[in-house]
């Protein structure tokens, strides 16, 4: 019987496609009426596999647990350890990553350097040469050498601790960058020997070497220029993280960076920071196991980066293989990106406190990635960076309270044995077994 | 002639003989010079094009290195007259900062990548990416460039005596480019500009300063035609 001439028909509600969602159709929407491909800040923001999808077992019959706020549990990491006659100490296996003054503001810079030397570990320059201040608040301070070589001069070279020759990072494998006129100031500008207010391209490749054979060959150059003393990291973006160790490796790297797609970056298309590179989740044991394959596991160190928020992502990260992790987006938050205090002025740019992004736009409200100088003046680089210490001693106990739950004396200590898996697909790239099970996908031999 | 080459003229030079000596010697003998040395005349024997000789000095030596070299011979150079009797390999005085570097033959690839300072004269040819990102350096090829030469070039000047390779000058910044030659063509926002009497002045100084037979008049000045300076959808096909 036809019905449909009553009065009450039943409605169907709305339905929102899965595939064509809310951001989707904006982004149609958006990109119609622009004719440009979105720019902004930050690494991913999809749900991928993550270091959530792991858990620890803890101790048990079977592994002897100790005592919390009482038995040693190291945290200390020794980087450089391969060619350099001056390997690096830090109290805690948790850096600062590269960032560049120019994408951030000065006193962002000078509050890392002042939060990493407090927390004793190290923190890095990143596309736009060292600072003075950032020098003298960074008891340990990495210097990164880039393709834009922006900044780049031997004294300051000479001044590092260690050189991180950057081939890549998480948000953009492949890609350059672009710093765009509004944050070219003055001083940015002399620094990178531009014109002011030009939007800015970095190189996504090296100008002088092509492949792991010529940068073999840079590396011997940058020892020699710098007396064999300084460690040398290669940083790659997770993308082939076996064979990219094991090239850098070969190359002749003290340290190798990996840092997953989950990493940040001042300012790239939004495709590209969605849709290029890998989870670090399925990125460092191959990374791990490459440094096994050729007997160099501990001896060149890992740090892998992307995503790492907590003492248990630090945990788990070192548990898979890393010797230290690397922070950036979550130090920044640290020292006040995205605070709600500033929320009237997110809504003001169009966003709100958690997603503020348009770090290229250089109107940051809380004065990080800015070089407008009232802007930069909110934030005091004194109280931002015990914030940021206060930060990196909370990651470091709870890594520790893991470790010791564990039955480990050291951080290092902890080990794939130690963890299972709660999905299938973290259980498969991590090569932990599914939780339950001795199993997970690609295991042979059971 | 400045007071520190008139010494070099007199003192015996220090020779080291790559063929026996080491190169991680050589680089801390001269990294161990201080600026008033009187140690201001170096003679490198033998490098058999090996990689990295006579990088990262200083101090106002002088430095003859009698043979091919390899990769980044004089890189990071910083007040040095570093003189390459043979042919340079990759990367010759890339991101040199101030002095001189020489080369009597032919050099590779990215001959004065991202220099700051300081002027590099190549007698012979240059490969590919010659000048590519340089920030402040003059460089002047009395032979022919390869492609991409002057790529993402900041400030400084590339004179070049011959002609060049396909996309001279690509995405140029400030740089200045004279070329007495013909480009294959020139890259994305490089276009030839008016010479003016300045930029004319420039041009004679530094022929003057490489020896080189050329004259200023056959010249044709490139640089950026600024198109490209801010990203917008008009130009996508540039990029």
């Amino acid at each position: 019987m036809n019905d449909s001439s009553g009065p009450h028909i039943p409605r169907t509600p709305p339905r929102k496609s899965a595939t064509f969602d809310e951001y989707s159709i904006a982004e149609i929407q958006r990109a119609a009426a622009t004719g440009i491909y979105d720019i902004r800040g930050g690494g991913t923001k999809r749900k991928l596999p993550h270091f959530d999808d792991l858990l620890f077992l803890g101790a048990s019959v079977s592994r002897y647990p100790l005592e919390g706020y009482r038995e040693r549990c190291g945290t200390d990491v020794v980087l450089g350890t391969r060619f350099a006659s001056k390997p690096i100490h830090l109290k805690i296996p948790v850096t600062i990553a590269g960032m560049s003054f120019g994408a951030l503001s000065g006193q962002a810079k000078e509050a890392l350097g002042r939060g990493a030397t407090l927390a004793g570990t190290s923190t890095t320059t990143g596309d736009g040469g060292m600072t003075p201040e950032e020098r003298g608040h960074s008891e340990t301070l990495i210097y990164q050498y880039l393709p834009s070589r922006y900044g780049m001069n031997l004294t300051d070279l000479r001044k590092a601790d260690a050189i991180e020759v950057v081939v890549g990072q998480g948000a953009k494998p492949g890609g350059g960058g672009m710093l765009l006129g509004q944050k070219i100031s003055p001083r940015v500008a002399q620094m990178r020997n531009l014109p002011e207010g030009i939007d800015q391209r970095s190189a996504c490749r090296h100008p002088d070497w092509t492949g792991p054979d010529d940068l073999e060959i840079k590396i011997l150059e940058l020892r020699e220029l710098t007396n064999w003393e300084k460690p040398i990291y290669i940083k790659v973006g997770a993308s082939r993280p076996y064979y990219d160790t094991a090239l850098a490796v070969k190359a002749g790297a003290d340290v190798v960076v990996l840092d997953g797609m989950q990493g940040g970056t001042a300012a790239t298309q939004e495709v590209f920071i969605e849709h290029v590179g890998l989870p670090i989740l399925a990125a460092i044991r191959p990374a791990v196991k490459a440094l096994q394959d050729l007997g160099l596991h501990r001896k060149v160190q890992l740090i892998v980066s992307g995503g790492i928020r907590s003492g248990a992502d630090v945990a788990k990260a070192l548990a898979l293989g890393a010797d230290a992790v690397a922070i950036g987006t979550a130090a920044l938050i640290a020292i006040g990106d995205n605070a709600p205090e500033w929320e009237s002025e997110y809504q003001k740019l169009g966003s709100t406190a958690g997603c503020y992004d348009d770090w290229h736009e250089g109107r940051d409200p809380a004065g990080i990635t800015t070089q407008d100088p009232v802007l930069a003046a909110r934030l005091d680089p004194v109280k931002a960076g015990r914030r940021l210490a206060n930060y990196l001693s909370v990651l470091t106990l709870e890594a520790q309270a893991i470790a010791r739950a564990c039955g480990k004396s050291h951080l290092h200590n902890l080990e794939p044995e130690d963890l299972v898996a709660l999905t299938i697909e973290a259980a498969a790239m991590a090569q932990i077994p599914l939780a339950g099970t001795d199993w997970y996908p690609g295991k042979t031999g059971i | 002639m400045s007071s520190a080459l008139k010494q070099m003229t007199r003192i015996e030079p220090v020779t080291f003989d790559l063929a026996a000596d080491k190169l991680r010697d050589l680089s801390v003998a001269l990294h161990a010079l201080p600026p008033q040395t009187n140690q201001t005349s170096w003679q490198i024997l033998n490098p058999r094009g090996q990689h990295a000789v006579a990088v990262g000095v200083t101090v106002p030596v002088s430095i003859q290195i009698d043979g091919h070299v390899g990769y980044y011979c004089a890189g990071m150079n910083d007040g040095a007259v570093i003189t390459i009797e043979g042919n340079a390999g990759p990367g010759v005085a890339e991101n040199m900062m101030s002095g001189i570097v020489h080369v009597k033959g032919d050099a590779s690839q990215a001959a004065g990548a991202t220099a700051h300072g300081g002027l590099l004269i190549i007698d012979g040819n240059a490969s590919a990416r010659c000048g590519i990102s340089m920030k402040g350096i003059d460089i002047v090829v009395k032979g022919s460039v390869g492609h991409m030469s002057a790529f993402m070039a900041q400030s400084g000047n590339l004179v070049i005596l011959g002609d060049t390779g396909e996309a001279l000058g690509d995405s140029l910044y400030e740089a200045r480019i004279f070329c007495a030659g013909t480009p294959a063509s020139l890259g994305a926002d490089c276009e030839e500009k008016p010479m003016t009497p300045d930029d004319k002045a420039i041009l004679v100084d530094l022929l003057q300063r490489a020896g080189a037979q050329a004259d200023p008049g056959d010249f044709k000045l490139y640089g950026s035609a600024r198109t490209l300076y801010h990203f917008h959808v008009d130009n996508a096909g540039a990029y």
